[in-house]
């Protein structure tokens, strides 16, 4: 299994990247924490801790109206947060990067404005059979107001898409297709460009949910020519509640806003008003100023380690916990995928998934138990839930034998 | 029954008391999660299903000769094990003493961290879906 993920070589100092993230140095129910929970929110490295101290001990001020010199300062950072963004996911132009919440919000967003400008009765919209709740309940609601249909794209066993059903499901009423681009329950990557390039033959926009795939691959959006993408700060060592929704610059003029307020307003009468252009338009109210600017150091830490460099140390790190995990008896990896982010998914028949984190917990180690927010892939797998272990960069072979002995650990007492 | 709610809680510290490491006290869960009768499965409904992000617990309650009984079931099995001593502690006794009982035993075992745990699976939801269904049974004994 996982035969085709090679082990690459990468010049990173492990140790040195431990020595920026604080939280992993502690002690948890007496062991040293072994933080594998990576897919659910990424650790904070020192720069982007810093860089909300710094913003709120010096350059705290409101920003865009403000014509004092702390306003101008916050306003020259948060927007070359914009810059750094437009580069890392490989934007054409600043405008088309728009700051959220998060993944979340960056969906609802396209549902509630693109949607409903967009979608009329018997459209169809793709989802595929591993997207995220977030990824799925927006477009049930706007689906549901608009009467259009959702199809689901299926996948096999091992957790890839069906990309022959793909082509078979898309059609002239094909209005939207909404796509993970790797799995957050099954580290599954997807092949966005063909994704893209089937769904554009039919006319189709598509939006990839890149919370689970921004901090691990090489995000080129418009190469891809991807209509949307979006992805969360937090995921990315970057700080929570904050994210990104990029929109082709076309599409977001077209949309209507999202939210209304100060900010997103061109101009404003007793009877009506006026919108902003790009990408104020979609962002009223005060923006969450200091930690869009400590995003910024976020993506510099990724930048100065390298995505080929990261990507390299975690495939290893995935295929070393392969190596380990497939000795335990009764233990099976859900999600065995060709091509895989680090992160694995395992169920034993005999142990419930919540009594294998209770106990791995009381040994220092944080994985993720449960649905994922991902009910209906659980339900087309045939299972209830799952354990999760995700590595990030900071991860050691070592944390993965303190994993390996957790688990025999476990197994000793429930059997 | 004589024995009080109060006096069954003493037991259960009492029980809690030899085990000087983590290790021992899960296994001893373990063990009550295992020793637990398995609910019936017409009772496994869906009004009985308590349910959870990670794992199903399902609660029945009877009540018959002015006590109330509880039966209680789940996939996982620490969860179960602490069910168990939910149910060793409240069955047995009248509705009004269920209601008013004060469960201070699992602060003192050391289980308090499991209170809290993820969304409705707590152990303080399940203790509040206990003494809810003896509560509907209060009020339906004061009606008669």
């Amino acid at each position: 299994m996982g035969t085709t993920i090679q082990t690459l070589e990468h010049n990173l100092d492990i140790a040195e990247i431990r020595r920026q993230f604080p939280v992993l140095n502690q002690q948890v129910n007496d062991k040293p924490l072994v933080y594998l929970d990576n897919a659910a929110t990424t650790q904070k490295p020192l720069a982007v801790i810093d860089a909300l101290k710094n913003y709120y001990q010096k350059d705290n001020a409101n920003i865009h109206r403000g014509i004092h010199t702390l306003a101008e300062r916050a306003t020259a950072d948060f927007e070359k947060t914009r810059d750094a963004v437009k580069t890392f996911i490989g934007a054409e132009y600043r405008e088309e990067i728009i700051f959220t919440k998060g993944t979340t919000e960056g969906i609802n967003l396209v549902a509630q404005t693109w949607g409903r400008a967009n979608l009329k009765e018997g459209d169809e919209i793709l989802l595929s059979a591993m997207e995220h709740h977030s990824n799925m309940v927006p477009w049930q609601m706007i689906a549901h107001e608009k009467k259009a249909l959702i199809k689901i794209i299926p996948i096999n066993d091992a957790g890839e898409l069906l990309m022959d059903e793909y082509e078979q499901l898309l059609n002239s009423r094909t209005k939207l297709v909404a796509v993970v681009h790797a799995s957050n329950a099954l580290g599954t990557i997807n092949p966005i460009k063909q994704i893209v390039q089937l769904a554009h033959r039919h006319g189709a926009v598509v939006l990839i949910d890149g919370a689970q795939s921004t901090s691990h691959l090489d995000i080129a959006v418009s190469d891809w020519s991807a209509d949307f993408f979006v992805f969360s700060g937090h995921k990315v060592y970057g700080p929570t509640g904050v994210g990104v929704l990029y929109g082709k610059r076309a599409l977001l003029e077209a949309m209507p806003p999202y939210q209304g307020g100060g900010e997103m307003i061109g101009e404003v009468r007793y009877d009506g008003f006026t919108w902003n252009e790009l990408p104020y338009k979609f962002e009223a109210g005060t923006p969450n100023i200091a930690d869009v600017i400590a995003l910024k150091a976020a993506l510099d830490f990724i930048d100065v380690l390298g995505k080929q460099n990261i990507r390299s140390y975690e495939n290893s790190l995935l295929q070393y916990a392969y190596s380990k995990l497939e000795h335990l008896e009764g233990l099976r990896f859900i999600g065995t995928a060709k091509e895989k982010v680090s992160i694995q998914s395992f169920v034993f028949n005999d142990i419930h998934h919540q009594d294998l984190g209770i106990i791995l917990d009381k040994e220092g180690i944080a994985i993720r138990t449960g649905h994922h927010c991902t009910q209906p892939l659980m339900g087309r797998l045939a299972i209830t839930g799952t354990s999760r272990a995700s590595f990030a960069v900071y991860n050691t072979i070592e944390e993965i034998d303190r994993l390996e002995a957790g688990l025999k650990k476990a197994i000793k007492l429930f059997r | 029954m004589n024995i009080s709610i109060d006096d069954i809680q003493k037991e259960i510290i009492e029980d809690f008391s030899i085990f000087d490491n983590w290790d021992d006290k899960y296994a001893y869960i373990i063990e009550c999660g295992k020793k637990l009768k398995p609910l019936a499965p017409e009772y496994k409904t869906e009004t009985n299903l308590v349910r959870g992000c990670q794992s199903q617990v399902w609660l029945h309650a009877e009540h018959k000769d002015g006590v109330v009984n509880f039966y209680a079931d789940s996939d996982a099995i620490i969860v179960k094990g602490l069910i168990s001593l939910l149910v060793r502690v409240l069955s047995g006794h009248t509705a009004e003493h269920i209601v008013k009982s004060d469960l201070y035993f699992i602060d003192k075992i050391g289980m308090q961290s499991h209170l809290s745990m993820t969304r409705s699976n707590g152990l303080a939801s399940m203790l509040k879906t206990m003494k809810v269904k003896a509560l509907l049974f209060l009020e339906q004994e004061k009606a008669n």
